[in-house]
């Protein structure tokens, strides 16, 4: 049977909007992220509500193969939100990744175009750490001078991605972290490095 | 939809805009965000009221408004004008969110050309209600090109213009909409609120929202980012200075309106922000004619 969405669409997807908001808005936060829905394994919870606050007809997903292998995945995405399912990453406005370690390379995502630099894609990775006290610095909008943050697991390149997504601003892909009932986000603004 | 789902007795959603419409405004809110300064298009709704209003900062408080939310409106600091108690009264009615005059009270505050006296902080909202989003439309009306001119981060036009103001009048002569380049790339229109209130924008630690209704334009300023106004070196950008406090509550280094008194040229100088007004009088602050209220 088919895993029910939202039991208050209008409230809970104005919640979940406002946490992707507020995490976009202060990279290096971490933003409470409370959902019951019980979407069909591996999608998470939270890449569930995610998909159904955002998603729909105009703005169409994209699934990771680990996303993709059970179909009931795509029937509850398509039947809460709406949503196509694209074919191919570039057309997507969001991207579901539940398997973050195999994340593609950003390249395969929609970009935006000097001019309408919007026209890009948000990727949404389903992480199992985030901590903000450790790891990667940020600095850039929204950061008052500069915060950590750190998510597991990701590819081993993930930092060298994140340097040219950002190299390449105003154009490139947005990401948002998520976590078991939290999430951070890292928008192409910020610049992410090692430190020292 | 559920009775808790509407806003109770007036048969319209919550906040008034339909959930689909909601999801495409919030879309572009997030990458406003992502792309501080830049101009994302979106479909702006025909609002009940008039473009000119404040539709383009009505639709984006609906997307980002919760049940939760405390909202204050001003027009022109002041939170007792038609336009911020029309705006107000919508809400409180197809929202049923409280409201407050109270700059610190208040998680999204909706302006029309102003920015509070009182420190914003990092749980606040700022909305700005944008009439024309383009900071370059003046000097080239073509949407296609000033596009380009935002690719290509081309703004020697709108040094021009400030030049000429230089060599008309000796300094630069623009008092309102002066424009501001965005975290070091986008130039923008930080909507007519007057260059008194442009240092404020500058690494302020609430998020800032402007919505263009008409123009179907949104764009952000994220907390704690640089928002430098234009200038030359030799010509450094200088706010208004007023040579009185306010007459009501004494206040200096605040932004005065002059209010006629009589039909002889009568006149006094007060705080455009009510509220910081009210509060410095129940603080026991007097000004020289506090006596006419």
């Amino acid at each position: 049977m088919l895993a029910r969405g939202f039991h208050d669409p209008v409230h809970e997807a104005q919640g979940v909007f406002r946490a992707v908001m507020d995490a976009l808005a202060r990279p290096g936060t971490i933003q409470a992220l409370a959902t019951d829905l019980a979407p069909p394994a591996p999608l998470t919870p939270e890449l569930a509500a995610i998909a159904l606050a955002l998603a729909d007809s105009d703005a169409p997903l994209w699934l990771d193969a680990a996303l993709g292998e059970n179909t009931a995945v795509p029937d509850f995405l398509r039947f809460h939100t709406g949503a196509r399912i694209a074919a191919v990453p570039s057309e997507a406005a969001f991207a579901l990744i539940a398997d973050p370690a195999a994340c593609p390379d950003f390249g395969a995502f929609a970009q935006g175009m000097p001019a309408y630099p919007d026209r890009s894609a948000t990727l949404v990775l389903a992480v199992s750490g985030l901590a903000d006290d450790e790891g990667w610095h940020l600095d850039g909008p929204g950061i008052k001078g500069s915060a950590r943050l750190t998510a597991a697991p990701l590819p081993a390149d993930f930092l060298g991605r994140l340097g040219r997504n950002h190299a390449a601003f105003p154009q490139g892909i947005d990401l948002i972290l998520a976590a078991p009932g939290r999430l951070a986000a890292l928008p192409r603004s910020t610049r992410v490095t090692t430190g020292g | 939809m559920s009775a808790a789902v509407a806003a109770p007795g007036t048969g319209y959603n919550f906040a008034y805009l339909d959930e689909g419409t909601k999801r495409m405004i919030r879309r572009a809110i997030l990458k406003a965000i992502a792309i501080p300064g830049y101009q994302v298009p979106f479909a702006s709704r025909e609002m009940p009221m008039p473009y000119g209003w404040g539709t383009g900062g009505v639709q984006v408080t609906a997307a980002i408004l919760g049940a939760n939310d405390v909202l204050k409106v001003i027009d022109q600091g002041s939170d007792d004008t038609t336009n911020a108690v029309s705006i107000r009264a919508f809400f409180a009615r197809t929202a049923n969110v409280a409201v407050t005059t109270r700059t610190r009270e208040a998680t999204v505050i909706q302006t029309r050309h102003r920015i509070p006296e009182a420190p914003l902080h990092e749980g606040q909202v700022l909305v700005y209600q944008v009439p024309i989003p383009e900071p370059l439309r003046f000097l080239e009306p073509r949407e296609t090109e000033t596009r380009q001119l935002h690719a290509l981060a081309e703004y020697g036009l709108m040094h021009v213009k400030l030049y000429e103001d230089i060599a008309r009048h000796g300094h630069i002569a623009t008092t309102y909409a002066y424009p501001v380049e965005v975290a070091g790339r986008y130039v923008m229109d930080p909507s007519p609120t007057p260059k008194f209130d442009n240092p404020k924008m500058d690494d302020c630690p609430a998020l800032q929202l402007f919505g263009a209704g008409r123009e179907k334009r949104i764009y952000a300023v994220p907390p704690y980012t640089r928002v430098r106004s234009l200038d030359f070196e030799d010509h450094p950008f200088r706010v208004q200075r007023f040579d009185r406090p306010c007459a009501l509550c004494g206040a200096e280094g605040v932004y005065l309106d002059e209010v006629l008194l009589d039909d002889a040229g009568g006149r006094m100088f007060v705080c455009s922000d009510t509220d910081h007004c009210e509060e410095r009088r129940a603080d026991g602050h007097v000004g020289t004619e506090a006596a006419r209220v």
